[in-house]
């Protein structure tokens, strides 16, 4: 199988690779942070000018598209807290004002 | 010291040596391992670097929306509202908006149209968010059409909102207050919201405080709860990661318990033989842990870099379809790579622990027996 | 004089219904650089009896010495040190680790002690070239002959150089060529210097020239000496 290195070295060298790797995401992710800040701003200066409130990630429902200004008895409508149908209900949290307070 | 590093290099030859005589069970385990690493990793990064997000973007929202319930419900709220709410102390604007939904049945989309009143439209003309672009195929000069109750509206398009920042607005259309009143019949008067700003942010639980003694019927949503929600939205306990989480649990314990409940007789005459030639309990003992460390290491590793790269250079395609659901529109969106090394250390923690002791245990009664077994 | 025995005992499952004594008061001396032969019919407690002598279990009672030293009532750790520095083994089933190659199989005894690996390799190689298995060195075990197997076995017994070579019947899977074959392999070996022990209920073995001494047993006693 790997008739020109020992296994151990083999497994060395893949494990080194692997830590190198996961090093170089860190490296990535801090670059790309710097080199997205600007994208980064506009999009923050789109929600101030146009007051928007939420992440455009599910539009199926209002209160899925707009989750922070969602009220007691429109989403989640089973239950304060309980889930829609919609997937995207599986991973969101109901908003924080209606389980807190 | 020079001895020790040898022999663990050794233990571990023999490791590989033994681990590749089950290729096909080894790897298919590996590959296992690695998708559960690689999912779980996947909404780590995703949620982790959404969450960063938010909290920066949204930090720009409306310090506070006031929304008006009927009946329990959110209705239009009347100006007058504006002139009731009086003066406050610390907030510096207020302003009604108008803003809301249409549904589009053609392509089953729904949009979230906004009527600002400090953008320079005429009322033939729109502004439409990048994926509404894309979804039904429009570029600047296009007609865009609305329809009311029997009337159709018809829309230049003027512009399309920067894809870069899909992410808040792809969905949205702008158009003029005039002709947002005159589609929806929103009469001269009546708005959806009303936001207020306020200077400095630890007045705002006071400002709402007043708001809400004055105003009974009305409720206001503070940009920190906005925060938070987003702060919590994708929480660990819920939903897809519980779900995964617990399936990827469910799955190593049926394994670690097959394991620990009884080592073949083959696998025990090895440590046998392994004892008489000369190994002691301990160096099987090393052995077997080099053998957990090389099967989850290498699933963490590679799962997590698959993770990595599916979320931050695919944009997460596989979490696409859930989130958009029954929703035609999706952002088109790069994720700004966030990692949270106390996340990816738990990760790491999880991944290798469990598993490195479930390989050992079970070894460790057949190591310290007597091998004087496999004379027989 | 090397190994001495002095009124050793086993039993098995000590206690319970199912107690069997194994080894009655067995004393027995073995010298050094001799092949000795432990001779009786099946049953008759040899395995048992070499199992003690190799360290890979201990007797219920007696004392085993090697060159003075007093085996029994040693912890494990030193046991497994003085095994493998000691005694090298030949098991009746080979006992050779499937799907590993003889160069591995033979490298095996001596991973513990963190050699340098082109030395131990060159050794094994020179071994294994030795018992003329070249041409298998990279072979699989599982696809050896017996005879073959066997001289695996060998090469993986003597490759820490072990003063003392225990053979648990070591014909007996083997037809009369090759064990005849075999008889000559220990005569090589007892040539440079090894003790060597080894059972058999073969007479192959136990007439061979090559046997300097039979002990007879028979249910876990020493008829003669
Ligand atoms: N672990 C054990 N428990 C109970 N009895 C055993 C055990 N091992 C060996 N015996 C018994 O001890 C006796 C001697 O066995 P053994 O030393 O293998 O004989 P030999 O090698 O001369 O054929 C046999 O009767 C066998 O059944
Ligand atoms: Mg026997």
């Amino acid at each position: 199988m790997f008739p020109v290195i020992r296994k151990s070295a083999f497994v060395l060298i893949f494990f080194l690779t692997g830590t190198l790797l996961m090093m170089l995401t860190v490296i990535d992710a801090m670059t790309k942070q710097s080199s997205t800040r600007d994208s980064l701003n506009q999009r923050a200066m789109l929600v101030k000018e146009f007051g928007l409130s939420d992440l455009a990630l599910s539009t199926e429902a209002r209160y899925t598209r707009h989750l922070t200004l969602a009220d007691r008895h429109s989403a989640f409508q089973d239950h304060p807290t309980s889930f829609d149908h919609f997937p995207s209900g599986s991973i969101f949290l109901p908003p924080s004002q209606l389980t807190h307070d | 010291m020079i001895e020790f590093f040898r022999k663990q290099a050794y233990l571990i030859d023999f490791t590989m040596s033994s681990l590749l005589r089950r290729k096909g069970k080894n790897f298919g385990l590996l590959l296992v391992y690695t998708l559960i690493v690689f999912m779980l990793a996947s909404v780590m990064l995703f949620s982790h670097s959404l969450r960063k997000e938010a909290g920066i973007i949204l930090q720009q929202s409306p310090e506070i929306i006031v929304q008006r319930l009927v009946a329990g419900r959110h209705a239009l709220i009347p100006a007058e509202y504006i002139q009731k709410m009086g003066r406050l102390r610390g907030v510096t604007s207020k302003k009604g908006r108008l803003w809301g939904y249409f549904y589009n049945p053609v392509v089953k989309a729904n949009y979230t149209v906004m009527a600002p009143d400090h953008l320079d439209l005429s009322t033939t003309e729109v502004i439409i968010g990048a994926g509404i672009a894309r979804t039904i195929g429009l570029g600047i000069g296009d007609y865009f059409t609305m329809r009311s109750n029997n009337d159709t509206f018809s829309f230049q398009v003027k512009d399309i909102i920067e894809r870069n920042s899909e992410l808040v607005t792809t969905d949205l259309v702008l158009i003029s207050p005039k002709a947002y009143r005159v589609i929806t019949g929103i009469p001269e008067g009546q708005f959806t919201d009303i936001v207020l700003s306020v200077r400095n942010p630890r007045e705002v639980r006071k400002v709402a405080e007043k708001l809400v003694q004055k105003l009974p019927d009305i409720r206001p949503v503070l940009r920190e709860e906005i925060l938070r929600t987003y702060d919590s939205i994708f929480a660990w306990r819920q939903g897809i990661v519980f779900v995964l989480l617990i399936g990827a649990l469910l799955a190593f314990v049926i394994f670690a318990w097959d394991k620990a409940s009884g080592l073949s007789a083959e696998e025990k005459r090895e440590i046998g033989i392994l004892k008489a030639v000369g190994w002691e309990s301990a160096d099987i003992l090393h052995m077997k842990f080099w053998e957990g460390i090389i099967i989850s290491l290498s699933a963490f590793m590679l799962g997590y870099l698959a993770a990595y790269l599916h979320v931050f250079y695919s944009s997460a395609v596989l979490f696409e379809s859930v989130l958009k659901g029954w929703a035609t529109l999706y952002p088109q969106f790069k994720l700004v790579p966030f990692i949270d090394g106390l996340q990816i250390a738990t990760l790491f923690f999880f991944t290798i622990f469990p598993y490195v002791v479930a390989t050992i245990i079970p070894i460790w009664k057949a190591s310290v027996t007597d091998p004087d077994a496999i004379m027989r | 004089m090397l190994i001495s025995l002095s009124d050793i005992n086993k039993v098995f499952n000590q206690g319970k219904h199912n107690e069997f004594h194994a080894i009655r008061d067995i004393s027995l001396h073995i010298e050094a650089g001799k092949v000795t032969c432990l001779k009786g019919s099946s049953g008759s407690g040899k395995t048992t009896l070499l199992s003690m002598i190799g360290c890979l279990s201990r007797p219920t009672s007696g004392r085993i010495t090697l060159e003075n030293k007093i085996l029994s009532g040693l912890p494990e750790r030193f046991l497994t040190d003085i095994r493998r520095h000691t005694f090298g083994f030949i098991f009746q089933k080979f006992n050779l680790l499937q799907g590993l190659s003889v160069l591995e199989n033979v490298m095996l005894p001596a991973y513990p002690l963190g050699l340098n690996h082109k030395d131990l390799k060159a050794s094994a190689q020179k071994l294994i070239s030795h018992f003329g298995l070249d041409r298998v060195m990279n072979n699989p075990v599982e696809w050896l002959s017996g005879g073959e197997s066997q001289r695996v076995a060998i090469c993986r017994a003597l490759i820490n150089d072990p003063q003392i070579l225990i053979a648990d019947e070591p014909t007996a899977n083997l037809d009369t060529r090759l064990s005849q074959e075999f008889m000559g392999l220990l005569d090589e070996l007892r040539k440079t210097g090894k003790t060597i022990l080894i059972t058999s209920h073969d007479p192959i073995v136990f007439n061979s020239p090559v046997v300097d001494r039979i002990v007879e047993m028979q249910d876990g006693q020493i008829m003669e000496s």
